[in-house]
């Protein structure tokens, strides 16, 4: 083992100690949680948080004058400044809080791209992108008929990038891309696309869902021009996403859902809209859920959390090595580890991936199975679903041994 | 200690896995093919149905999905084959209670090898996986009265 990643391990055990959650047995092992792309664990320094705001601070924000209120509504507005921070977005007044990666790309689809696209405009998308990244698209094509262009995934489990410089053309108004494959791992040439994208004058959204939670993303070295992810796979709470986009696109967006907080005065006939961020936030919001993020947020900046991600990169490097030595299973994802993510998907012959969950859960190991919100990715492979383990900060090598050697069992029971 | 799973994976539903009963498309002009998903894992039953004179000729069935699942399908073809509409919709009926309502009333001559399904009770998110085939087999059933 390299003294680096030596040093990592050591930091981990710290690490593990943070997340209550991680003393649990799951039938009677120690819980090895490899679920992390769907969502991750808690640390106490959120959960105290949410456990605090609720005990001492809590009221509806944004309206009283009241001691409680002013206090709910500064922790609620300063997560603002964290997250503008955290991905070095040059206003906190870009940050939209919204519901979770899926919210995001809906409001961003329905309040700018449904009053600022027309017929015949064209969308770039990816052949690996999570359901959340096409099921708004296609809604929005089906309403004003814009054109849904994909860049290919090849056999090498890699974006086609020869070919992503044909089809981002003039008539392309936005590329939608995922950072990183839900399904596959594979992490998307960012700088490429978007330099494609911006010489055509093409908007570049980018679901960061599965990489703002491992590295940094700083939108604005990248340039990029929409930012989307959510709280829970960061260690934050559920129900709580953001959407950051450049001030020059929220400008032009329009608001999706009408209520209190949105507008600035309202008459009978009509409403004015309230300024940015507060007229794409109607209603009461997830306060302790944004102010959970913000805990979240300062938890990763403690820890380093870019710097964990090597050895949750390690970690998944080596169980997709001893399970790739293994006859039965197939690993997917791109050949050079530099391609791929914390996560990879893995099949054993013809064993179902629901069978292979049931087995390691019996075992105290936690991952996910199915098509992971990415039919079309998977079926392109020739898969139905997959079995797919992912790493996050609090992982030992325990976690990776104890799925290489759930696999082993998986395969015993069933040949 | 298995937790279950011994149980849930017994021998009978490993080997109507690994060799399903009645697996295949039927072509021909009178059959009733229904097609049934589970969104949640990406399971897929058809089942291909012949009657005659209110009487279950043959079914079979293609798909693809856990072990559970295609077991299940294929003990369901084995038990539904050559009976009557009425007794279809009974056994429908019986094995909804069986495996949903957790009731044991199975006839004990009807009942096959879908007492070997028993351990599915136990892991609730499998439940679904398991009454697959008798979603569609309804279904089938059903588009017959009509």
């Amino acid at each position: 083992m390299h003294d680096d990643i030596k040093s990592l391990e050591n930091k981990i055990i710290n690490i593990r100690n943070d997340f209550p959650i991680l003393n649990r047995e799951i039938n009677e092992h120690n819980l090895s949680y490899l679920d992390n792309a769907a969502s991750s664990q808690k640390p106490n320094i959120v959960l105290d948080k949410i456990h605090s705001i609720y005990s001492t601070s809590y009221a509806n924000v944004h309206r009283g004058v009241h001691t409680l209120s002013m206090e709910a509504t500064q922790a609620y507005e300063t997560v603002r400044n964290t997250v503008a921070k955290f991905i070095n977005a040059p206003n906190h007044q870009e940050i939209i809080y919204t519901k979770g990666t899926t919210d995001s790309i809906n409001l961003f689809c329905l309040g700018w791209a449904k009053n600022n696209l027309k017929k015949g405009d064209k969308v770039v998308l990816s052949e690996v992108e999570h359901h959340a990244n096409l099921v708004p698209w296609f809604m929005l094509r089906d309403t004003i008929g814009i054109i849904i262009e994909y860049i290919p995934v090849g056999k090498d489990y890699l974006l086609d990038m020869n070919i992503a410089e044909q089809v981002i053309d003039s008539k392309t108004k936005v590329v939608s891309i995922s950072h990183i494959s839900n399904s596959l791992g594979t992490i998307a040439p960012l700088k490429e696309i978007i330099a494609i994208a911006h010489k055509n004058n093409a908007i570049v959204l980018i679901d960061g869902a599965q990489s703002v939670p491992h590295e940094r993303i700083d939108v604005t070295s990248l340039d990029i021009d929409v930012l989307v992810f959510s709280a829970h796979k960061m260690c934050g709470p559920t129900g709580v996403g953001i959407l950051w986009a450049k001030k020059s696109i929220l400008d032009q967006m329009e608001p999706v859902i009408g209520g209190g907080d949105m507008i600035s005065s309202v008459t009978f006939d009509n409403a004015k809209w309230n300024d940015i961020p507060y007229r794409f936030e109607a209603g009461t919001p997830n306060i302790v859920g944004v102010i959970g993020l913000g805990s979240a947020i300062e938890y990763l900046e403690a820890v380093n959390f870019s710097e964990l991600s090597q050895f949750s990169h390690y970690l998944s490097e080596y169980a997709r090595k001893e399970l790739s030595s293994i006859p039965e299973v197939q690993v997917l994802g791109p050949d050079n580890p530099n391609d791929r993510s914390n996560l990879f998907s893995f099949v054993i012959n013809d064993i179902h991936p629901h069978d292979i969950a049931q087995v390691l859960d019996a075992q105290g190991v936690a991952i996910r199975a199915g098509h992971h919100c990415a039919q079309p990715t998977l079926n392109k492979f020739g898969f139905s679903s997959t079995a797919r383990a992912s790493f996050y900060l609090y992982n030992s090598i325990e976690d990776a041994k104890q799925l290489v050697d759930g696999v082993h069992s998986v395969i015993s029971r069933f040949t | 200690m298995d937790n279950g799973l011994d149980d849930l994976y017994r021998e009978i539903i490993l080997d109507h896995n690994r060799n399903p009963r009645n697996y295949g498309s039927i072509q021909q002009d009178s059959v009733i093919s229904i097609e049934e998903y589970n969104p949640l894992c990406g399971d897929k039953i058809i089942i291909y149905l012949i009657s005659n004179a209110g009487i279950v000729e043959k079914v079979q069935f293609e798909g693809e999905g856990c072990s559970i699942s295609q077991a299940s399908a294929s003990i369901m073809t084995d038990l539904i084959a050559g009976v009557d509409i009425e007794q279809a919709n009974k056994l429908i009926e019986e094995f909804h209670n069986f495996m949903i309502d957790n009731n044991d009333d199975f006839e004990q001559n009807q009942l096959g090898d879908i007492d070997a399904l028993q351990g599915v009770r136990k892991f609730p998110a499998r439940v679904k996986c398991a009454s697959l085939a008798w979603a569609s087999l309804e279904k089938a059933i059903n588009s017959l009265d009509n």
